[in-house]
C-alpha cells in the first residue's frame, strides 16, 4: 500500500497544472483579492481548490487509467487495482488539506468555528469527490474527463455563487443552488469561517448528496 | 506424462450474442513455448483473458497450476505473469518506477535491477513511460509479467507494431525468459513468430482450436505441401521421383525439375538422386508455413 502512495503521489507532484489549479490559483486569488472580496472569501477559495480536485483532478486521472488499461494490468496482479482509486482518493483529500492549510496560513487565520469547518469541509469534500467517481465512471477517457467535469463543475460554480453572490442571483438559481450541493458546501464553509454553526439543512444535503453519489459511483465504477 | 501447468477443457466465452470462444481446449506443459495463433478476432485474447481470471467463462473448465482462475483468483495470480495487448501505464511514471511498484504487489519478487539488465533497459531506468519507444514499452511490459517470479509467463501480441529488429530483440528475450525456466503461452497472429518460438501450437480460427501440434507436425501434416526445385546433372526419370515416398507430383520446365509433396521431402529426394549419382544443381526448398496449414485448414487468411 505504502509503496502505490508514494510513487501515485510522486506521479501528482509531477502533474503542474492541477498544483496550479488546486493550490496557487486559488491561493493567489485570495493574496490578491482577499481583503476587498469579504471576510468569507478563504472559503469560497476552498472550494475552488476541492470543485476542482473532484471534477477535473480526479475524474482524469482515473479516466485515464482506465481507458490506458493501467487498472486492467494491475487486476492481473495479486494486488486490487481498488487500492489505485483508495489512493487517488487519499492524494486528491490530502492536496485539498494542503490548500486549505496554505490559504489559512497566508489568509486571515483559522476559521473562527474549526470544529465546524472541519466537519463540513471533511462532508462536502466527500460528497463532491464521490461526485467526481461518477465523472471518471462515465467518462469514455481521459481527454474526455476534464471536459465533462468542467460542464458539471462550472454551473455548480455559478449556481453556489462563486462568480457572482448568491443574493445577487435570481430566485430560481438561488434554489436550484440549494440543493446542488456544492451551494450548501459554498455556505456552511463561509457560515463556519466566519464564526457561524452550520446550518442543519446544508449538512443534510452534503451528506444526501454522499450517499447519493456514493452509491451510484458505486454501481456505475468500471475497471475496464 | 510431462506436469501439465494449464489446462483449459471446452471454454466458452460469449457477450450477450456474440460468441467470442466456442470450444478451446489445451494444456500447456511446464517449460515449453506454447502458442495461441490465429487472426484478429478468433478469440484468442478472450481466452488467455479467461484463463488469467479477468473473465468469466460462459462454460467449460481452466485450471491454472491446479486452481481456478475465477474461484481461487489469489494463488492464480501468484503463479501467472500477464503481459496485456492494450495495458499501458501512467505517462509520467519512471520505468525503474513500475518495475519497483510491481515488485511490492508479490510476495517474493524478482531483483528488478537484474531483470531490467535482462530486458536490456537498464539505460532507460529514469525514463518516463511516455517517452519509451514501443519496442522498450513491449520489453519493460515483459520484466513486469516477469517480476514476480511467476511460473507461466502469458504473453499477448508481444511484437505487434514493433520494427524487425525489435521483434528480432524481443523474440531473443522470450527465449532467455524460457531458458530461466519459465513456462510461455504466446498469443500471437503472426505465424513467423510461432514458428520461431514456439515449441507446440494452437491454432485458433472462430473460437475454436482447428489444429494443435508442434509447427514442424503442422508443417508436415495433412495437405500442409512442400516443394523441391532443383537442375539435374543428368537426365531423370519422372517414374524414379515419383516412387519416392511423399512424393505427389512431378513438373519438368527446361532443364528444372520441380517435385512437390510432403514429409521429409528433400532428403528423400536427394537421397534417391543421389543413389543414381545424379547431383540436384541449385537446389531449393520451398517448405509450407503456418500461414499456408492454417489456410488449408480453414480456407482462411491469418492476417
Amino acid at each position: 500500500m505504502s509503496k502505490i502512495l508514494l510513487v501515485e503521489a510522486r506521479l501528482h507532484l509531477r502533474d503542474g497544472a492541477s498544483l496550479l489549479f488546486t493550490i496557487a490559483l486559488p491561493l493567489m486569488l485570495l493574496v490578491f483579492l482577499g481583503r476587498a472580496a469579504g471576510p468569507a472569501f478563504p472559503a469560497l477559495m476552498v472550494m475552488l481548490s476541492v470543485l476542482t480536485l473532484s471534477f477535473t483532478v480526479l475524474p482524469t486521472v482515473l479516466a485515464t487509467y482506465r481507458h490506458q488499461g493501467v487498472l486492467r494490468r494491475m487486476s492481473t496482479t495479486p494486488v486490487s487495482p481498488l487500492r489505485v482509486l483508495a489512493v487517488q482518493l487519499l492524494i486528491n483529500l490530502v492536496v485539498a488539506v494542503v490548500s486549505t492549510g496554505l490559504l489559512m496560513a497566508f489568509g486571515p487565520g483559522l476559521p473562527r468555528n474549526l470544529p465546524g469547518f472541519l466537519l463540513v469541509f471533511v462532508l462536502g469534500t466527500a460528497a463532491l469527490m464521490a461526485m467526481g467517481l461518477v465523472i471518471a465512471a462515465l467518462a469514455p477517457n481521459g481527454k474526455a474527463a476534464p471536459t465533462i467535469g468542467s460542464a458539471v463543475m462550472f454551473p455548480l460554480m455559478f449556481v453556489s455563487g462563486m462568480w457572482v453572490p448568491r443574493e445577487y442571483l435570481p430566485e430560481v438559481v438561488r434554489v436550484i443552488g440549494d440543493y446542488s450541493v456544492a451551494g450548501p458546501f459554498a455556505r456552511a464553509l463561509g457560515d463556519t469561517w466566519v464564526g457561524q454553526a452550520p446550518h442543519l439543512p446544508h449538512l443534510l444535503v452534503l451528506a444526501v448528496g454522499l450517499v447519493v453519489s456514493g452509491a451510484l459511483a458505486v454501481r456505475v465504477f468500471r475497471w475496464e | 506424462m510431462d506436469m501439465k501447468v494449464i489446462e483449459v477443457a471446452n471454454l466458452r466465452k460469449r457477450y450477450g450474442d456474440h460468441v467470442a470462444v466456442d470450444d478451446v481446449s489445451f494444456a500447456v506443459a511446464e517449460g515449453e513455448i506454447f502458442g495461441v495463433l490465429g487472426p484478429n478476432g478468433a478469440g484468442k485474447t478472450t481466452t488467455v483473458e479467461c484463463v488469467a481470471g479477468l473473465r468469466t467463462p460462459s462454460g467449460g473448465t481452466i485450471r491454472v497450476g491446479g486452481h481456478d482462475p475465477v474461484g481461487d483468483r489469489a494463488a492464480v495470480r501468484r503463479i501467472l505473469g500477464v503481459q496485456l495487448q492494450s495495458a499501458a501505464l501512467p505517462d509520467k511514471i519512471k520505468v525503474w518506477e513500475a518495475l519497483d511498484l510491481f515488485a511490492s504487489f508479490y510476495p517474493d519478487p524478482a531483483d528488478w535491477r537484474a531483470l531490467l539488465d535482462t530486458v536490456g533497459l537498464s539505460a532507460k531506468r529514469n525514463t518516463p513511460f511516455a517517452k519509451l519507444s514501443g519496442g522498450q514499452r513491449q520489453r519493460l511490459s515483459v520484466a513486469l509479467a516477469l517480476v514476480g517470479r511467476p511460473r507461466v509467463a502469458v504473453l499477448d501480441e508481444l511484437t505487434t507494431g514493433l520494427d524487425p529488429q525489435a521483434r528480432r530483440d524481443t523474440w531473443d528475450l522470450v527465449e532467455r525468459v524460457r531458458a530461466d525456466g519459465v513456462t510461455i503461452v504466446l498469443v500471437t497472429h503472426f505465424m513467423e513468430e510461432a514458428e520461431r518460438l514456439c515449441d507446440r501450437v494452437a491454432l485458433i480460427s472462430s473460437g475454436r482450436v482447428v489444429a494443435l501440434d508442434t509447427p514442424d507436425a503442422l508443417i508436415g501434416g495433412a495437405g500442409a505441401a512442400q516443394r523441391v526445385r532443383f537442375r539435374p546433372s543428368a537426365p531423370v526419370e519422372e517414374a524414379l521421383l515419383l516412387a519416392v515416398p511423399g512424393v505427389t507430383g512431378v513438373v519438368r520446365n527446361g532443364e528444372q525439375v520441380t517435385v512437390t509433396g510432403s514429409g521429409d521431402l528433400a532428403p528423400a529426394v536427394t537421397l534417391a538422386l543421389a543413389e543414381r549419382r545424379i547431383v540436384p544443381a541449385g537446389l531449393h526448398i520451398e517448405r509450407a508455413t503456418l500461414e499456408d496449414v492454417f489456410l488449408s485448414l480453414t480456407g482462411r487468411s491469418l492476417t
